[in-house]
């Protein structure tokens, strides 16, 4: 759990050594104290050069083991495994009410906020079980960011503050928020569009700026994984592409888990995909097999438009 | 055959009798309105002079009577303690059923109580804190500090009430965007769900100390009445109601309008104090 994607990490991976290394040697190699935390204390322009055009980071691998999740007595989630690869997009498919959702939902521990609602199995990010009994749901929602459907920035905060509620409200202490807040809008490529008008409202964005910033206010918490619900739904075309584009460039340093409705994106931008229905896995496989030639009829039927 | 055809005289002459009906019980229902206000004006604005509000009762038979300057510093300092007292208890079982009860058996009953609270007549508030604090003459007989907890007694499920709905109103996206940050849930509470909630919470606050600042039985077998400007909580105390209900039965048209000035004098606060509580919920819907 300590392989954080740190601007010092990064410089290391540039030079292939990513794969063999642990993640303890990185940051002695190019010399930056462990103690620094996160958040160095480097020039920001420096830094955000580096993250922002060549940055990458080894993602972080999700294993799920006999998952199942539950509303009451009814099974949403019915005894699922699969495995989300490191620094690739994985896409989840399915009709409305398939469980894909709520499966996402099991992965950073947001299921059990529901009345009535649980899970059951493992869920492992990098060997260790989120739902161990000693672990903190808080840490896990840290290390697991999520991208909700419905663009919601805070309300009563700015764009500054948004994107820096994400550091706050984690209670992680930053000695440069300012820099924080251009690397999270840069690395959401939102920054050129709202650096003159930081103090205004976080509403005042149209919704696809609204959404890039609440991938920002994500980022900004340095998570090792990228949950996205169905992030494009409420946007408009030229919008969706731009956050599509975002998510091919954030899989370089993110392990991203995309929930989507619609079949055109996960083969646009998924590496894998995972075909879901009434809370079964039916299949998962690389994305170009799953849309030209999947082994169960069921996929088939889904994505040439059967039914759903 | 199209079926598009004028409405027919029968529909017309319903609506038309419908629209009667209702606008015939608005204006009834608005007379007692108006003439409340307008007795309030013709009676009472003779009595409003600049030494009306800076003196107080002189006990005097012939002339000036004195103002009402200790009954209005009484009513403010007294619903000042009651809001101090009322507001954070009823803003706090309000979080509670929200945010951390929320479908539990326990907050329904909570629930449920505050409702019945808020049917109570205010003089059961009054007589309770009588028996309570006055009778076993805790610091004192009567005093105004007493007055002040009947009258925080009457606010606490109004402000609890409101507070509550505001708070349902907060979308719970923004709860799970702020928990699926990381962020506790005491965090998110003070950030995110209080921040959002506030002009809400004003507002329901400002409009039960405007109920409050007007009752009078709470106060009556409580903090009592005195004729001097008094700023000790610890002691008795005027307020408007009190120097209304006083000043009324007596037999001199002097004191009777001295009575009616200070009833306007009441309704204008109140009436000031709900136009800033209806700024307060039109600025945060404009913002």
């Amino acid at each position: 759990m300590n392989g954080k994607g740190t601007a010092e990490s990064m410089d290391s991976a540039e030079t292939g050594s990513d794969e063999g290394s642990t993640a303890d040697a990185r940051p002695a190699e190019t010399g930056a104290a462990p103690s620094r935390g996160r958040i160095s204390a480097r020039a920001p322009e420096t830094r955000v050069a580096e993250q922002h055009d060549r940055g990458a980071a080894d993602g972080h691998r999700v294993s799920l083991k006999g998952l199942r999740a539950f509303y009451g007595d009814s099974e949403a989630v019915k005894d699922v495994d699969l495995d989300f690869e490191p620094n690739r997009v994985t896409a989840m498919i399915g009709p409305s009410g398939c469980g894909k959702s709520t499966l996402v939902r099991c992965i950073n521990r947001m299921h059990e906020e529901i009345p009535g609602a649980r899970a059951e199995g493992e869920v492992l990010l990098d060997e260790q079980d989120v739902y161990a009994e000693k672990v903190d749901v808080v840490a896990v929602r840290r290390s697991i960011g999520m991208v909700f459907q419905k663009p919601n920035p805070f309300p009563t905060m700015s764009i500054f503050d948004n994107v820096a509620a994400g550091v706050r409200l984690s209670g992680k202490r930053s000695n440069d928020l300012k820099g924080v807040v251009e690397r999270s809008l840069r690395g959401a490529g939102l920054w050129e569009e709202v650096k003159d008008r930081l103090g205004e409202a976080g509403l005042g964005l149209s919704g696809g700026q609204q959404q890039r910033l609440c991938i920002a206010r994500t980022i900004a918490v340095q998570p090792e994984v990228i949950i996205m619900d169905e992030p494009c739904s409420a946007l408009d075309p030229v919008a969706t592409l731009r956050v599509e584009e975002l998510i091919s460039e954030l899989k370089r340093r993110y392990t991203i888990i995309l929930v989507t409705h619609n079949m055109q994106q996960a083969a646009r931008i998924a590496d894998k995909t995972a075909f879901m229905l009434t809370g079964e896995m039916v299949e998962f496989a690389d994305t170009e097999k799953i849309f030209t030639n999947p082994d169960d009829e069921r996929t088939e039927d889904y994505v040439t438009g059967k039914f759903g | 055959m199209s079926a598009l055809v004028g409405v027919s005289a029968r529909r017309r002459r319903t609506d038309q009798l419908g629209r009667g009906v209702l606008l015939l019980a608005t204006l009834i229902a608005l007379v007692p309105l108006v003439a409340i206000v307008y007795t309030l004006i013709q009676k009472g604005a003779g009595a409003i002079s600049l030494s009306f509000f800076t003196t107080d009762p002189n006990g005097r038979f012939l002339g000036d009577p004195g103002g009402i300057k200790g009954a209005i510093v009484g009513t403010v300092l007294m619903v000042a303690l009651a809001a101090a007292l009322a507001v954070p208890f009823g803003i706090g079982v309000a979080l509670y059923m929200v945010e951390y009860g929320r479908g539990t058996r326990f907050a329904s009953v909570v629930r449920y109580f505050v409702d019945v609270m808020t049917g109570v007549p205010s003089v059961v508030f009054g007589l309770f804190i009588y028996i309570l604090l006055v009778v076993t003459k805790v610091g004192g007989g009567f005093t105004a500090w007493k007055g002040s907890v009947a009258l925080a007694l009457l606010m606490l499920p109004v402000v609890t009430r409101s507070a509550e709905v505001v708070l349902l109103l907060v979308p719970n996206d923004l709860r799970e965007t702020a928990l699926a940050l990381g962020s506790p849930r005491w965090k998110v509470i003070l950030r995110i769900v209080l921040p959002t909630a506030l002009p809400g919470l004003v507002t329901g606050s400002l409009l039960a100390v405007a109920r409050a600042a007007g009752e009078t039985a709470p106060l009556l077998f409580t903090a009592f009445g005195l004729s001097t400007t008094s700023f000790n909580l610890g002691n008795q105390m005027n307020s408007l109601p009190i120097q209304i209900f006083n000043d009324v039965q007596k037999a001199q048209d002097r004191l009777v309008e001295r009575a009616w000035g200070a009833a306007l004098t009441l309704v204008v606060m109140i009436l000031v104090l709900t136009l800033v509580a209806r700024l307060v919920q039109r600025r945060s819907r404009t913002a």
